[in-house]
């Protein structure tokens, strides 16, 4: 193979992946380390890369505080409820309380954000969201890293993390091979960064054939923020926490505008309210502490999302689907209806082709609504991703060592879909975790917490090998048969896609099966998981394109075992709707009132998962209402 | 959707493959234009579309729940700062022009290069500060939020 091996030396912050959250790193890192060697390798372009690539048509987190409208522990609060518990508190916080002043940036550098022409502040979508014409929402962040940044190596796959051999568990850098020339690419450098987002499709997609790249999170989202920090060694938290979106069929239009701005709501196929009869029976298997309809029709508190889900499917499952998102009401105000276009063609175009090809017209007709397959992802409603420390202020013992955002491995940090336990963050809150994470670098450098790294040539050389493993394979065995992909001797990445795919939908919870598991089951999926890791080493790549998707494969199994671990380890339902442990049906405080933390023997691949104490925010910092309702003995 | 390209537009410039962050905009050698290698891994996400500076790239809906005949198509101007849509149904009974601002300031000229801005002091560095703050983060202009300035404190266990 005639690749060149390109070495980047003497890095002091390498960015690995630039979506939300590295773009936020990039730009912040240069503040705090003006010297600094900051570097970005990512696989696309940054210009248009990430689950950001087509726009955003809200900022879903911003607290507004400067308009006297939420304060950071609200935030925490709702988050918390969403997630029936399970929320890294110090974390939420923190980012929290700097979200502002990101979103702030934001409109300065040009992001065009509506305003409330009342107030003066900004338009509001909902508590927590407002309104932007975000089309180009990601090539101005993407700017900003640029500008701050020594280097940006666009199309590069980073496929490994590489470990100091002077001092264990410290990271010394990352590797992989460029999209488009196939060289070997080295990155030496005294942090990392890892900002390399969720994943989509590790469970089987609604869509098919050749509509498969229609699912909800992008599909470049390949789990590589889980695969590469998984890989070295770094503990996971909370990666059963799996989401699952109620989005209008097919297209996975967003539907927060629609619910929050233009007031649509849903009903059964028979025009009927259907949610709140579904409430009694959910209440007794998740408590009300979790569930009080009463509480949150008249306070801010929220329905989790999880529990709304819930009631969809069982509505469904009764024989009353499909769910429609009643528009025709809403629509008939010209301002409205031009609104809900915006909205789509701002971040998910493809919702207005599919109602211009199925001649939908939100206006005469209401859309169907359906639940996704599972995704694993830790900004949006769910907290899947590294077990990090927090602030140095906050944070209390357990969840503190030293650099905020720093994962168990020195040197490592995470931002976004990476960092674990802090949902809700969105695309404004991983940006600013990424800017957490890039001052927590340069303090971690500058304290001298990185000399004296080794990077042995014999480790280089080794995942040389391992990267292009994949055409060697392909070279050596394609001509043992005459023609085709099916070979005796390997399988290629859509293959192996597939089933991954049929085996997390299947064993651990995706549509297919309701989102039903049981112990039994995630063992057996296990052991079918521990062979289709050693068929991943015979995953064979045509050409260099193929090559790319054998290393997202690689990541997404690597996430998705973590994800079955996870699953079996919490023994209660702790989110009906996204998934349920047929064996354990009830939410169960008593004994998961807890985080979960796995950790993957990289020598091994062994596995062992253990239980973190939840902390949670205490003080004035009651809703109101829900204080007046909790003294009338609601609680 | 998955895009396709129009035989008589592209001229092989290749800005869409430069862009696609799912890497499937590939140049067929030798037809030297540019098509969509992986339709099954598109998330219809427009990028290449709007990059393509001769409009050749266009988007039919997934054929597996899209009926043919409709569409969507998009021009983005950077220089004036606006996106314009047109949505075209199949039955032709909705035909939609939209039009959204994509910044407010001239393109790239209002991001700050931080090399440039003062360095930060060392009260500064040892605070919970980020750049720029505190401004923004307070109504009252006071400091960041902490536990302490907001009565708070963090407890294990159950309490909602
Ligand atoms: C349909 C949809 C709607 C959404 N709506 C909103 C909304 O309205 N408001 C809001 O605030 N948020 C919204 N979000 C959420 C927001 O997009 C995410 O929270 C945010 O983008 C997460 O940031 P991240 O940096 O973790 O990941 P991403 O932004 O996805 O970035 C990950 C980056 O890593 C790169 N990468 C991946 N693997 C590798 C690798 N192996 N090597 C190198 N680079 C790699 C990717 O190319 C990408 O650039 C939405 C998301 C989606 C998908
Ligand atoms: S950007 Fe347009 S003209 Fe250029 S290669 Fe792509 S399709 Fe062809
Ligand atoms: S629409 Fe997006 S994913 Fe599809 S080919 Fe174009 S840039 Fe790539």
């Amino acid at each position: 193979m005639g690749y060149k091996t390109i070495v980047e030396d003497n890095i002091d912050i390498l960015v690995a992946g630039a979506g939300l959250g590295g773009t936020g790193a990039a730009f912040e890192a240069r503040y705090w380390g003006k010297d600094k060697k900051i570097v970005i390798a990512e696989k696309a372009n940054i210009d248009r890369s990430g689950a950001v690539a087509q726009g955003l048509y809200a900022i879903n987190c911003y607290m507004g505080t400067r308009f006297g409208e939420n304060k950071p522990e609200d935030h925490v609060r709702y988050a918390r409820i969403d997630l029936m518990g399970m929320v890294r508190e110090d974390l939420a916080f923190d980012m929290a309380r700097h979200v502002d002043s990101a979103v702030h940036q934001f409109e300065e550098w040009g992001l065009p954000i509506m305003r409330n022409e009342k107030t003066g502040a900004y338009l509001r979508e909902g508590r927590w969201q407002i309104m932007i014409h975000g089309e180009s929402y990601k090539p101005i962040v993407a700017e900003a890293a640029k500008k701050s940044a020594d280097k940006v190596y666009n199309r590069v796959c980073v496929t490994h993390l590489l470990m100091d051999e002077s001092k264990e568990n410290r990271v010394a850098g990352a590797v992989g091979f460029n999209v488009r020339t196939g060289n070997y690419h080295v990155f030496k450098a005294k942090t990392v960064i890892c900002g390399a987002g969720g994943a989509s499709n590790i469970f089987k997609p609604r869509s098919v054939g050749e509509g498969a790249g229609r699912v909800w999170y992008a599909p470049w989202s390949s789990g590589s923020a889980y695969g590469l920090m998984i890989g070295a060694g770094a503990k996971m938290t909370q990666m059963e926490n799996r989401i699952v979106l109620a989005r209008f069929k097919d297209g996975y239009g967003p539907v927060g505008a629609y619910f929050l701005h233009l007031k649509t709501y849903t009903q059964n196929a028979y025009g009927e309210e259907y949610e709140s009869k579904w409430f009694p029976e959910l209440q007794k298997m998740v408590g009300k502490e979790y569930l009080d309809p009463e509480a949150s029709h008249r306070t801010h508190r929220p329905i989790p999302t999880c529990l709304r889900n819930h009631a969809i499917i069982q509505e469904v499952n009764a024989g009353r689907g499909p769910i429609h998102m009643v528009t025709m009401e809403a629509f008939q105000d010209p301002h409205l209806e031009e609104i809900g276009w915006h909205n789509f063609l701002g971040m998910t175009v493809g919702q207005a082709v599919l109602w211009a090809a199925t001649d939908v017209d939100p206006k005469y007709e209401n859309p169907e609504l359906t639940t996704s397959e599972p995704y694993v992802m830790g900004s949006h409603a769910t907290g899947c991703g590294a077990w990090v420390s927090g602030p140095e202020d906050i944070s209390p013992p357990e969840y503190f060592w030293g650099y905020n955002r720093m994962t168990t491995v020195e040197g490592l940090f995470g931002c976004g879909d990476a960092a674990g336990g802090t949902p809700h963050a969105f695309s404004s809150g991983s940006f600013t975790e990424g800017r957490l994470a890039a001052k927590a670098a340069c303090k971690y450098i500058d304290d001298g917490k990185a000399e004296g790294i080794r990077v042995s040539d014999e480790q280089i050389q080794r995942r040389k090998e391992e990267i292009y493993k994949p055409l060697e394979t392909y070279t050596v065995y394609k001509n043992e048969v005459v023609a085709g992909t099916v070979n005796p001797n390997f399988i290629n990445p859509r293959q192996g896609l597939d089933r991954l795919q049929k085996l997390m939908d299947e064993y651990c919870g995706g549509f297919g099966v309701n989102y039903m598991t049981n112990d039994k089951l995630l063992n057996i999926g296990l052991k079918k998981m521990a062979i289709l890791g050693e068929d991943l080493e015979n995953v064979a790549a045509s050409d260099i394109h193929e090559l790319l998707r054998a290393w997202e494969l690689k990541h997404r199994f690597l996430t998705s075992e973590a994800v079955f671990h996870h699953t079996l380890f919490r023994k209660e339902t702790r989110w009906p709707g996204y998934y349920y442990r047929g064996d354990a049906m009830n939410l169960d405080d008593k004994n998961w009132h807890v985080l979960t933390v796995s950790r993957r023997d990289p020598k091994t691949g062994e596995y062992t998962m253990e239980k973190a104490p939840l902390y949670h925010l205490v003080g004035d910092l009651e809703d109101k209402d829900l204080a007046k309702l909790k003294a009338e003995g609601h609680h | 959707m998955p895009t396709f390209v129009y035989m008589t537009r592209c001229d092989g410039c290749g800005q869409c493959v430069d862009i696609c962050p799912s890497d499937i905009m590939h140049i067929d050698k030798s037809l030297r234009r540019a098509y969509n290698i992986e339709p099954n891994m598109c998330w219809e996400c427009y990028s290449c579309v709007k990059a393509c500076p001769h409009h050749a790239i266009d988007v039919r809906g997934y054929a597996d729940f899209a009926p043919l005949g409709h569409s969507v198509r998009v021009h983005r101007d950077e220089e004036k700062g606006v996106i314009a849509w047109h949505i075209k149904f199949r039955n032709g009974k909705k035909d939609l022009q939209l039009l959204a601002p994509i910044t407010t300031k001239p393109w790239g000229t209002a991001i700050p290069k931080l090399a440039d801005a003062a360095a930060p002091g060392k009260d500064m560095i040892d605070s919970q500060l980020l750049f720029n703050e505190p401004k923004y983060v307070r109504m009252d202009n006071g400091g960041l939020n902490t536990l302490q300035s907001n009565g708070l404190s963090l407890k294990e266990g159950v309490y909602y």
